[in-house]
């Protein structure tokens, strides 16, 4: 079972009908049980970095999410789900993340259209199990303001072409972030959830 | 490279699809959930809907067609008409809606695009624009389905808009909509040019080089129509040959 942590509003519905129909069982949950026994993790992105990284305090779910980290459980950010596994983010002020992945996210350079909104390609830089069955260039669904800057090169998987390079797929052993939305991505994001399942069994 | 997107709209009316002519003259088409996923496996980018009638005892009943959607199809969809209230953008998110739309009631209240943004993030808050010629280069904001004159200046309301903290948005020229004689350049172009936020062309749509136009020459990010796709008129995988053939990048 997968655990998708249920921490305040959004579209989180659309994730587990996606995981639905990628094959892999899964439960919205805050409880810090439900997440210990799960085989792996999904932390969606909900709203603002500060405002997500309270809710997840204030659940007590942040210190569980490190503890499985520190455990090997799999466990994947999607979208500002992606930018919680990092040290930090400079949304709207300066604000510590879970501080899984070391790196930072700031606003996307106004040089282009903030939201980076649509469908954009991939650029494989590493390679992973993540990657089965997704070509080069395969298109999935970005929508966020804030990206990540700085990290480590050679945690990054793919990344998309907007305004310089963007990191899509990073991971670091059983740590995955997906800047874009695999829910919402088609048939690629579906293959790549099935992949992560894959990891989390 | 980011693609162009490709949007088909959805009026929804007690649970079905209909589409008028400038608001008019209302026609049943067909079931939304189906319609929804033949326009996936034909290629749309992205879906709206518009609940039109909106009233509070059908609420309920547009909400499960946003469920029924959502559990269908991967792709992202909007979801509009009669969102007045923080506690209406919470129920559509969480029926399974990516973004919701934003009209007549950012125009009585702005402050609702602003608190929505904080709450939820600007990325699926869309300022939805209707906007009428009402001079040389002068288009004013009209409301309640095109019947009531705001008298809000167009560009400017756009750019409040963004301001405000909406991360899209939809510009329809009522003028236009439902002509099939082509977008309305003009106006799609002054905002676009006045804004750094993603637009979506809206009203007007007839040919595959009206998209075309539209995505060029007035910059727009995404181009929606209606009744041309729900009657076939344009057919997504010609559509996209087409604008891939004029060097537009679209996604295949």
């Amino acid at each position: 079972m997968i655990a998708i942590i249920d921490y305040g509003a959004g579209n989180i519905k659309s994730l587990q009908f996606a995981l639905t129909k990628a094959g892999l069982e899964s439960q919205l949950t805050n409880d810090q049980d439900t997440i210990r026994q799960s085989d792996g993790i999904i932390l969606p992105g909900v709203g603002a970095f500060h405002d997500a990284m309270t809710a997840l305090r204030d659940l007590g779910i942040a210190g569980t999410l490190q503890e499985e980290a520190a455990n090997g459980k799999a466990l994947l950010g999607i979208c500002l789900g992606m930018q919680l596994l990092y040290d930090k983010s400079f949304e709207d002020g300066e604000w510590d993340g879970l501080k899984l992945l070391h790196g930072e996210a700031g606003r996307i350079d106004d040089s282009v259209k903030v939201p980076h909104m649509g469908w954009n390609t991939l650029a494989h830089h590493n390679k992973s199990t993540l990657l089965q069955g997704i070509p080069e260039n395969s298109y999935v669904y970005f929508v966020h303001s804030y990206a990540i800057k700085s990290y480590n090169p050679d945690e990054l998987i793919s990344s998309t072409d907007y305004g310089g390079k963007v990191p899509a797929i990073v991971q670091k052993n059983n740590l995955i972030g997906m800047q874009f939305h695999p829910e919402k991505s088609g048939g690629t994001g579906l293959q790549l959830l099935q992949n992560f399942g894959g990891l989390a069994s | 490279m980011l693609a162009k997107r490709i949007i088909p709209c959805m009026d929804v009316d007690k649970g079905r699809v209909v589409k008028g002519h400038k608001f008019q003259n209302i026609r049943d088409v067909a079931n939304p959930v189906e319609l929804a996923k033949r326009y996936n496996e034909a290629g749309a980018d992205e879906l709206v809907f518009y609940d039109i009638t909106a009233s509070h005892e059908e609420r309920p009943i547009f909400l499960d067609v946003v469920e029924q959607v959502a559990a269908e199809i991967a792709i992202p969809f909007t979801v509009g008409g009669g969102i007045r209230s923080i506690e209406d953008i919470h129920q559509t998110l969480r029926a399974g809606a990516d973004k919701v739309s934003i009209n007549s009631a950012a125009v009585k209240k702005p402050d609702l695009i602003n608190e929505a943004a904080l709450k939820f993030g600007s990325q699926c808050v869309v300022l939805s624009i209707d906007a009428k010629q009402t001079g040389p280069q002068k288009w004013t904001i009209f409301t309640k389905g095109g019947r009531e004159d705001t008298e809000l200046d167009a560009i400017e309301w756009a750019k409040r808009g963004e301001q405000l903290g909406a991360g899209e948005l939809v510009v329809n020229a009522i003028d236009t909509d439902g002509d099939k004689s082509g977008y309305n350049l003009e106006l799609t172009k002054a905002i676009t040019d006045n804004v750094n936020v993603p637009v979506v062309a809206s009203g007007g749509a007839g040919s595959n080089s009206h998209i075309a136009e539209v995505l060029t020459e007035a910059d727009a990010d995404a181009a929606l129509a209606a009744s041309v796709f729900h009657y076939g008129d344009i057919r997504i995988p010609e559509l996209k040959n087409h604008l891939d053939q004029n060097g537009i990048t679209v996604r295949r």
